[in-house]
């Protein structure tokens, strides 16, 4: 998504502007303990946030919105209980769209690609998460690394389900991503195997 | 924190939130004591780019260590006492007169916190999100880096488990400085990539 304009940049601040970021922050690493969730549902839990709301509260807020979302869906917590000491509404984030995963297949130990190998990604539109960034969908690169073997985010995120697989920082040149005539400009993303096919 | 504990603001609709949810999850037994001020110690106090600095002035000094940095940042920056969530996978890209980097989180807000501590607000917003990976050499230099037409930019965007830090250039005229003083020279915003020393 584009047209946010300028970047509001300062050179220092504070770790947290106010107390309540500080215990918000404190709070998803309670109930992601409690509940033990995965880094790829705690960020799927901020991505299904309504996106009006998402866009327009900041980032402690999203990872409250998170807490309090995974604490109801895991039973800590009611959203009635949460409302009623709030005083008021709590927004949480939407419904799981995806459906949960038992079987994701079996772990990828090998590399498929090498450094220098012409790949490009598959247009990969999941229901659910996916750490896949949209704007290099269906886009030819290079790879430049080859990284260390993960758990494929899109599998983790709905349920206790794991594959494991090797990721790569592939290199896209501007003009392949945005064809405007930019010179001189790399972007780099670093991807799972799942997500790239021979080029 | 930049509450004003003499003349305290009526609670936000937010900060109603946050207290509903911390109460809720204390009377549960789940939030064990002075978690909350341990956590925000750590990373009001432990963390932040003063590590990352440290880093740099070490690599600027020690030609081994650089080389070290380059070939293996996790281990080299581990060497320093540096480590732990969100700097597992450390990569660290080397600044040069004719190269600039500078990093990225498109999905969310993926950081080296070991050696710089929690984001800034503008790296986790959309604009710098959304832009960097877009038009690069406008968004530096709308931040305040111009770079020349022929310096070629690499943009890393944190989009799996890797995590990455800008090693700047030395600036010129420090060949007789110490380590220590030439980290005090080293920026967040150098190591992340939107200024250069």
């Amino acid at each position: 998504m584009q047209g946010f304009g300028t970047v509001c940049h300062s050179p220092t601040e504070p770790v947290f502007h106010y107390r309540w970021e500080a215990v918000a922050r404190a709070l998803l690493g309670v109930v992601a303990g409690a509940v033990q969730a995965s880094g790829g549902e705690f960020r799927h839990a901020i991505e299904r946030m309504e996106p009006g709301h998402y866009l327009t509260s900041g980032y402690y807020e999203h990872w409250l919105t998170a807490a309090a979302t995974l604490a109801v869906e895991h039973g800590l917590v009611t959203r009635s209980e949460l409302e009623a000491r709030a005083g008021g509404r709590f927004p949480l984030s939407g419904p799981v769209l995806a459906p949960p995963i038992a079987d994701a297949g079996p772990d990828v130990g090998t590399p498929r690609f090498g450094v220098g190998d012409w790949v490009r990604v598959r247009e990969w539109h999941p229901p659910g998460h996916t750490r896949c960034p949209r704007y290099v969908r269906g886009k030819a690169g290079t790879v430049m690394r080859v990284d260390g073997i993960h758990s494929l985010p899109d599998v983790e995120a709905h349920g206790p389900a794991r594959r494991r697989e090797p990721t790569y920082s592939v290199r896209f040149g501007t003009a392949e991503l945005w064809g405007d005539g930019q010179r001189g400009a790399w972007v780099h993303v670093d991807l799972w195997d799942s997500y790239l096919e021979p080029s | 924190m930049s509450q004003d504990v003499h003349h305290p603001a009526a609670a936000s609709p937010v900060e109603r939130r946050v207290a509903a949810l911390q109460a809720l999850l204390t009377e549960r037994g789940l939030v064990p004591e002075g978690f909350i001020e341990e956590t925000t110690r750590r990373y009001e106090a432990e963390t932040g780019p003063m590590n990352g600095a440290k880093v740099v002035a070490r690599a600027w000094a020690d030609p081994e260590y650089k080389e070290r940095l380059l070939a293996d940042g996790t281990a080299a920056i581990a060497e320093l006492g540096f480590g732990g969530p969100e700097g597992d996978h450390m990569v660290v890209v080397e600044n040069t007169p004719a190269v600039h980097n500078v990093i990225v989180c498109t999905l969310c807000s993926c950081y080296p916190w070991p050696v710089l501590g929690l984001p800034p607000a503008w790296y986790k917003d959309p604009p710098y999100r959304a832009r960097m990976v877009r038009q690069p050499r406008a968004v530096l230099a709308e931040m305040g880096c111009p770079l020349p037409v022929e310096v070629e930019i690499r943009v890393w965007d944190s989009s799996a488990e890797v995590r990455y830090l800008v090693l700047p250039q030395r600036p010129p005229g420090t060949e007789d400085m110490t380590e220590s003083e030439l980290a005090a020279l080293v920026t967040r915003d150098s190591m992340i990539g939107v200024a250069r020393l």
